[in-house]
This record gives C-alpha cells, structure tokens and sequence, in this order.
C-alpha cells in the first residue's frame, strides 16, 4: 500500500502535454460551472443538478458499450433528463424524493451497462470520479465551442433568466417567458454537467459546479460579482488540484474536491464568526 | 364594459373624472383540474380603492388574484381588468406574491432586487442607467427601506423582504397593485408598517390596491371594500356594508363577541378560551351591525372597531392607516351604491 509520498520532479510532469490540456480543460469547465452555479442555487435546483450527471452515466456506459464517444451518451442523457425535468416544470426540479429514485435507478443502469462489456467496466471508475488528465483535443475543442455559446446564449438571456430564478411568479406575471426560459437553464445545465463530468466525474460535480457557487454567494452581494468569483472559486480548485495532485500523487479529482470544499468550509466559518 | 364607456362620453362635464373600474367580472367561473373553484363572480371593483380578498383556506383567493392576472384562464363569463383581458395590462399591475417568506440564498442585493422589477424582462445586453437606478431608489424611499438599498437580501428580515418586494412592484409605476397575503408571518411591527405602506400608496399616489388577505383586523383601517369568497361566489361589499349582519352571518355563521379593552371596542369570535376575569359582552351578529350602522362610523372615529378573522383580537394598528382611510372611504363611498347590490345578492 503506497502511503503519503511528495513527488520531487513535480514541476517537470507539469509541463507534460497532458497537463497543459488538464488546465485548458480546467479553465472551460470553471467559465461554464460558475455562470451556471449561481442560478442552480437561485433556482433552488442544485439536487436536480446533482442528479442530472447520475442520469446521464447510462449514457456514458452506454455509449462505450456502443463504442460512441462517452461525453455523446452523457450529454444525450442528461439532456433528455433535463427536458423531462424542465417539461414537468420548476417545481419538479425541487421534488428531492422522485429526483432521488430515478437517481438511483439511473446509477444502477450506468452500472448494468458498464458490466456488460470490459471496456465499459474499465472506464466506469473514470466516468464516476473523473480523469482530467485523460482530456483529449478533441474534447477541448468541444469545451470551447460550448463555453462560447454557453456565454452567447447567457449574454442574451441573463435578465429574463435572472428575474425567473429569482422571483418566478412575479416574472411570469411581467411577460417572462418561465417555461422557455426553465428549458433554456435545464438545457445549459445539461451541458455544464456533460462538459465537468471527465474532472472530477458524475459523483463528484457537486463540488464544481454548487460548491463554488455556494462559497460565492457567501462572500459576494451580487448576482455578476458571485458568477465571476465562482468562476474564480471553480479555477483555483481544479488548476491548485492538478498542482497538488502533481507534487504528492492522489487522484485529481480528490484534490480538486477537498480545495473545493476547503474554500467553501473557510467561508461558512469567516461568515459564522463575522455574524456572532 | 362598453356601458362604463358610456358613463365616460355622456357626462364630460363632472368635475371628477369617471373612473372606469379597475377590476370587473361578469358571471366569472374558474375550474382548475375539473373541479369548479367557484362561480358566478359578479362585481365591480372601483378604481383607487382598497379591496381586500377575503374567505377561507381553498376559497380561491389566489385563483382569483392569477385570473385577474392572466396566468389562470376563467372558464366562463368576462373579466376585465384596467378595461382590458385579463394579462393585457400586467405591464400596469404590480403583482406581490408570498414568496418573500422563503429563504435565500443568492447574492442580491435590494436594490438589484427591485431594479428588476424595471429591466428584468428585457433579453439581451441592457446595462443598467442611471436613470433606472434613480427610480429604484425613489421607489426604495417612497417604501421607507432606501437605507437597505446595498443590503443583501438574505440579510434582511422577512418584513424588509417584502417591502423589497412591494417597491419592486412599485417602480414601474403600476396603476393597480396586487398583494398575496401580505401581513401572513410577519410581526406586529411588520404588519403595521405594510398596513402604513399601502395606505400611503393608496392615499398618495391613487394606487388601486387588492390584498389578498386571511384577516382583515389590521387592513380595516384602509379598506374601502372587500370580496368575499364564500359557498363557492365571489361577492363584493363597499366597506359601508361589510358589516352587514347578513354578511356578518354569512362569513362567520356564529354570535360575534364585542370586547371593550383600552384600545376600543372590537369584534371578536367567540373563544373557547376566555381570559379569567375578562368582561365579555356578547351579542348576536345582527346586532353588531346595528351598533355600526348607527352607532359609531368605522372611519374618521376616535374609537377603533376591527373585524376579526381566524385569530384572536386585541391589538393595536388603525392610528397610522386611520387618516388615509378617510380618502380612500370617501373614494369608494361614490361607487358603493351600484356595487353593493352586486355584493349583497
């Protein structure tokens, strides 16, 4: 059993060709995390969230079963989860019980499927916590594209969006379109979760895209200022992840989580402790 | 209603302007999952006015506030609100839901708050003016919580909350204002303070404003009128017959008690717990009318009379509301011949 070890040429599996496609990695999926965090919360939707990247590992199973690319079958399904969600309405997405059960159902499927062929079996574990430093260019090129419609798309939506998350009824009553606009969000988390899976994987994504948004809001008084910080928030956790998981060799996405949920512990206290 | 338009055309000549009503129904039923809500919603209500929306759990209270907003469809008759279908005018009606009793958790600060109540329909890239952040802040002061103005919401008490929420309606200038119970879970203070907040609205700047409402103990001072959800029927009443003892009857189908504390007398429903030692007068509802009818004025009179809900009576509240009432009584009184007989049926 390898115990606690520091790795001393560190600095030189940094500048490997792996790495520096981690931190690009990185860098897209903290922009889309947290833009899309802050409006999980206001939406009170951040079990939904949870769940969506637990609906979409079937998949991603699915898809190695089938030999189609793993994020194809991730982001078929937890967008086909999302549209259900969207369609059964806002309040839906709050339902923790039914949210739970197909939850559940769904990680048993993604397993049933991962068992069925050895390839599937070996990337299961990757699909569930992530491997980050597997990233290929081709995936980078995707994670690009997205973040530049994910902004596009928020760029045009952000009020109508901004005023349904936050104050529904009285939106629908001022004209905003709330259904269209429920899609829209559930669409955009879809994608967020697909592109954030291959860091620190369906299990994990709390930490990326809540855990971030959650510290921001702690720590900021605006909706723009919270979006930047969580983006900041998501970056200093996966790039400080990659970094320490280079210098003392632990899986990424163990790091990545524990600074995740560092920050935000630091957060909650220096509030408590502000308050009291 | 093409008669109102009529009032309007043949008398060009009255000093004050004859106000179309603000809210209008004609045999208005609403189903929602197959099942009738209620029906045969017949009533005006006058522009300017205070109404309150009175009637059990369940009555339909809120059904009847999202009709007359558009977001619930009526299944038969006509609704007309600002003379318009109902949905048309939203950009007019000031819409205050119950939802400032939850929890946040976003940043958002008040004043970001109720500048959405001007920008946040808007798609695409709208920063936000100056101009736009100067009438929030008049709206903010006009509401008393301008110095909460940068404080987040999750830092403001629920009665802040709602008051955020009242001048969010407030800054795109609405004509008609629609609260969904807005004294529900907040403290006396609180409530005071919304009571004093609609009054003035009312009184300054002739807000038409509806109050769903599941008391009307503190509103009274400022009501012009309520409707009332009851056996399935809207009714309206001007306030001048919301004592009626066959209201009276129908609303609390039981004697009403009438305690003398320091504060005034009040209305009260009998309780099966009486304080020991406590003077109790009691007496049938008919006669309570009576008292008010020609004993006391309700408005404009040092003595404070308050009807009393699901809860037990006793506090304070009518100084702040008492001298706007006057005005907003004064208002309604002109239309409350014709709308009362829709009431009373």
């Amino acid at each position: 059993m390898s115990s606690f070890t520091y790795d001393p040429d560190w600095i030189s599996t940094l500048g490997a060709s792996f790495m520096t496609r981690a931190f690009v990695a990185g860098l897209c999926i903290a922009v889309a995390a947290g833009v899309v965090g802050y409006f999980t919360i206001a939406r009170q939707s951040t079990f939904a969230a949870h769940a969506l990247a637990h609906i979409g590992l079937p998949g991603a199973t699915g898809a190695v079963l089938l030999g189609l690319p793993v994020s194809l079958g991730m982001g078929v399904f937890a967008l086909g989860g999302a549209l259900v969600i969207a369609a059964l309405g806002k309040r839906a997405s709050q339902r923790e019980i039914a949210t739970g059960t197909v939850l559940a159902f769904a990680t048993g499927l993604g397993l049933y499927f991962a068992r069925m062929s050895s390839s599937a079996s070996q990337q299961f574990q990757s699909i569930l916590f992530g491997s980050i430093l597997t990233v290929t260019p081709d995936q980078i090129r995707g994670f690009v594209i997205f973040d530049v419609v994910l902004l596009a798309v928020f760029a045009i939506v952000y009020r109508p969006l901004l005023f349904s998350s936050l104050d529904e009824q009285v939106a629908q009553a001022k004209g905003v379109p709330v259904g269209v606009m429920n899609v829209v969000y559930m669409a955009i988390l879809a994608g967020v979760i697909t592109i954030a899976v291959p860091a620190v994987g369906t299990l994990l994504i709390f930490a990326l895209v809540i855990t971030p948004a959650a510290t921001a809001n702690i720590v900021t008084a605006s909706p723009l200022r919270a979006m930047i910080v969580s983006t900041v928030l998501c970056l200093l956790a996966i790039w400080g992840g990659l970094v320490l998981a280079t210098m003392f060799p632990a899986p990424p996405s163990f790091a990545i989580v524990t600074l995740s949920t560092l920050f935000w512990a630091i957060a909650k206290l220096v509030d408590y402790l502000r308050r009291k | 209603m093409t008669s109102h338009d009529d009032d309007r055309a043949t008398r060009p000549w009255t000093q004050e302007p004859v106000r179309d009503p603000a809210i209008s129904l004609r045999d208005v039923s609403i189903r929602r999952g197959g099942r009738t809500i209620w029906s045969d919603g017949t009533f005006d209500i006058p522009a300017g006015t205070v109404t309150a929306i009175v009637g059990t759990n369940g009555a339909g209270k809120t059904t009847l506030m999202k009709a007359e907003l558009g977001l619930i469809p009526i299944a038969g008759g006509t609704m007309k609100v600002l003379g318009r279908a109902p949905g048309q005018m939203n950009a007019e009606i000031g819409y205050v839901p119950q939802t400032y009793v939850s929890e946040i958790d976003s940043s958002l600060t008040a004043e970001q708050s109720v500048l959405l109540g001007l920008t946040g329909t808007r798609f695409g890239i709208h920063p936000v003016t100056r101009k736009q952040k100067e009438r929030a802040r008049e709206a903010m002061d006009f509401i008393g919580i301008g110095q909460f103005a940068k404080y987040r919401l999750a830092d403001l008490s629920g009665g802040q909350r709602q008051r955020v929420a009242i001048a969010q309606a407030l800054v795109a200038d609405p004509k008609l204002l629609m609260l969904d119970e807005p004294l529900a879970n907040l403290d006396l203070a609180s409530q005071r303070a919304t009571v004093h907040i609609l009054a003035k609205l009312n009184r300054e700047l002739g807000m038409t404003i509806q109050v769903v409402a599941h008391d009307l103990n503190m509103l009274l001072p400022i009501l012009t009128g309520a409707v009332y959800l009851l056996d399935g029927h809207p009714h309206y009443a001007p306030l001048n017959q919301v004592l009626d003892s066959d209201l009276l009857t129908h609303l609390y189908g039981t004697d009403v008690q009438v305690v003398t504390t320091p504060q005034g007398d009040m209305f009260v429903t009998p309780s099966l717990d009486r304080p020991a030692g406590s003077e109790v007068d009691v007496h049938r509802p008919d006669e309570v009318a009576e008292f008010h009818r020609h004993g006391h004025g309700l408005v404009g009179h040092g003595h404070m009379h308050q009807l009393i809900g699901l809860r037990r009576g006793g506090e304070d509240g009518a100084d702040d509301g008492a001298d706007g009432s006057a005005g907003a009584n004064a208002d309604g009184g002109a239309n409350a011949g014709n709308d009362g007989k829709d009431g009373a049926r």
